[in-house]
């Protein structure tokens, strides 16, 4: 690893101007991404502001229709919450699913979402629950903030603080792990709201995605027969030794139905 | 460089590092603390698998700063004098190791496994020990151990 200056942020407000004047910091939460990348000599931040033990980055609430989760929120805590498994339980799933308990005892929302890797589950989760990213400058659409791999909405500098969730009437995550690393070769999350069904789809593109056809089709029909007759484009797909872009089309289908399948369960 | 003061087994200690030194190194090279081992470094293996605050983290993934003010556990802290904490005693008559590398790490992981979950099911076991790679058992025996030392910590 590269020589280095660790600052430990006892503010928001630090945080945030410090990166403003150190244009080459970074800012560090779990850790779990960021020190494999530094060690692999991908990254050379001249600083890293840890953030993980920032008040107003913590928390997990549900309020008006909103489950609201702070940026340093660990995957276990998230797994474990009790507010979170009463109203999105297919959340608490979702962080369980992640990794392994050591990289949940570590691994933040904000990281994660911040983050954006390809074959990540919280993006899923983030698009399908239709949340809002909370910023040190504005609140961002999930459907504005993904742009695809590695790549998001936020600036140099900004900072995720938390993000709020849509409660939905129901919603299930189904994921086809990757053997080794328990990434999402493909991970599929449904959200059913008053107002239509939202799915979105990780690991099998260069991003995550909403599936908008099978959008229209469970919008005439909440059921896995209307999933059935769809067609998975492959050729915007990823390919790689693991899976090929017509296996990663079929996942889909697959992950999707079951995933559904658990929702109308529930 | 970075004071770091931090508890390792009961004990606590002072050390001046560089910002970049991870926690397994301070552990290892700075306390001589070398029952945590490192196998893979790229946060695959768990074989540096210690307790912080009860929790099971890699300590290869973690910068020694980060640990600052932490109560930190090592494979080291287990035993109490003669007398084998259960898993340890379950690895043994379990067979549950053959190189013992994986070891360590493997006894950090169940113990915390155990912690959270007091009687796992096989697929919890498989599931709590994702993070814990071991290339000479086959698992078999590991979940064996797992198994008996739930029964004796009951
Ligand atoms: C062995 C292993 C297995 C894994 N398996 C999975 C898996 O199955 N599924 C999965 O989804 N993930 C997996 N991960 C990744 C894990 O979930 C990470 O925790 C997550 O990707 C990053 O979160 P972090 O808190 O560790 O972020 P860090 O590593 O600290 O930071 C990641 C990036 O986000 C930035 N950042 C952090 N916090 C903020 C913030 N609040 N605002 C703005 N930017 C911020 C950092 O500057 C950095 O660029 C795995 C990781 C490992 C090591
Ligand atoms: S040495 Fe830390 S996970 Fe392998
Ligand atoms: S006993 Fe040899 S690696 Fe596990």
């Amino acid at each position: 690893m590269f020589e280095l200056s660790y600052l430990k942020a006892k503010s928001l407000s630090e945080a945030t101007s410090f990166l403003s004047t150190h244009p080459e910091a970074k800012f560090l939460s779990g850790g779990m991404t960021l020190l494999p990348t530094l060690k692999q000599r991908l990254a050379r931040p001249t600083h890293l502001v840890d953030v993980s033990a920032l008040a107003e980055l913590g928390g997990i609430e549900a309020k008006g229709g909103q489950l609201v989760i702070g940026a340093i929120t660990k995957h276990y805590e998230v797994a474990a919450s009790a507010v979170v498994r009463k109203v999105i339980p297919a959340l608490a799933y979702l962080a369980h699913q992640i990794g392994d308990q050591q990289v949940r005892n570590r691994g933040t929302l904000g990281g994660s979402v911040a983050n954006n890797d390809p074959a990540a589950d919280y993006p899923s989760a983030v698009l399908a629950l239709n949340a809002r990213i909370v910023t040190n400058k504005r609140e961002i659409a999930a459907d504005e903030f993904f742009q695809g791999m590695f790549a998001t909405a936020l600036e140099d500098g900004e900072i995720i603080v938390r993000v709020q969730f849509e409660v939905p009437r129901r919603a299930a995550y189904e994921k086809f792990r990757h053997p080794a690393s328990g990434y999402a070769m493909t991970g599929v999350f449904i959200a059913e709201f008053d107002t239509g069904t939202r799915v979105a789809v990780t690991g099998a593109g260069p991003g995550v995605f909403r599936w908008t056809d099978a959008e229209a089709a469970l919008a005439k029909q909440l059921a896995p027969a209307s999933l059935e007759p769809l067609v998975v484009d492959h050729t915007n797909l990823n390919q790689d030794i693991h899976a090929s872009q017509e296996y990663r089309a079929n996942l889909v289908k697959v992950m999707a139905k079951r995933a559904l399948q658990k929702l109308l369960n529930t | 460089m970075s004071k770091i003061e931090l508890t390792v087994n009961g004990t606590k200690h002072t050390r001046e590092v560089e910002d970049r030194t991870l926690l397994v190194d301070l552990l290892r090279d700075h306390l001589g603390l070398t029952g945590t081992h490192i196998g893979c470094d790229t946060s695959q293996c768990g074989c540096c698998t210690i307790h912080i605050d009860g929790r099971a983290i890699k300590s290869c993934t973690m910068l020694a700063a980060q640990a600052h003010g932490a109560n930190i556990v090592t494979i080291e802290g287990m035993a109490q004098g003669e007398e084998l904490h259960p898993v340890q005693q379950a690895f043994t008559d379990c067979h549950a190791l053959q190189c013992g590398f994986c070891t360590p790490g493997m006894i950090m992981a169940v113990a915390a496994l155990l912690k959270d979950n007091p009687n796992p099911t096989d697929e919890e076991i498989y599931h709590g020990l994702e993070g814990n790679l071991c290339r000479c058992t086959g698992y078999i025996n590991i979940v064996k151990a797992v198994k008996q030392a739930a029964q004796t910590m009951k």
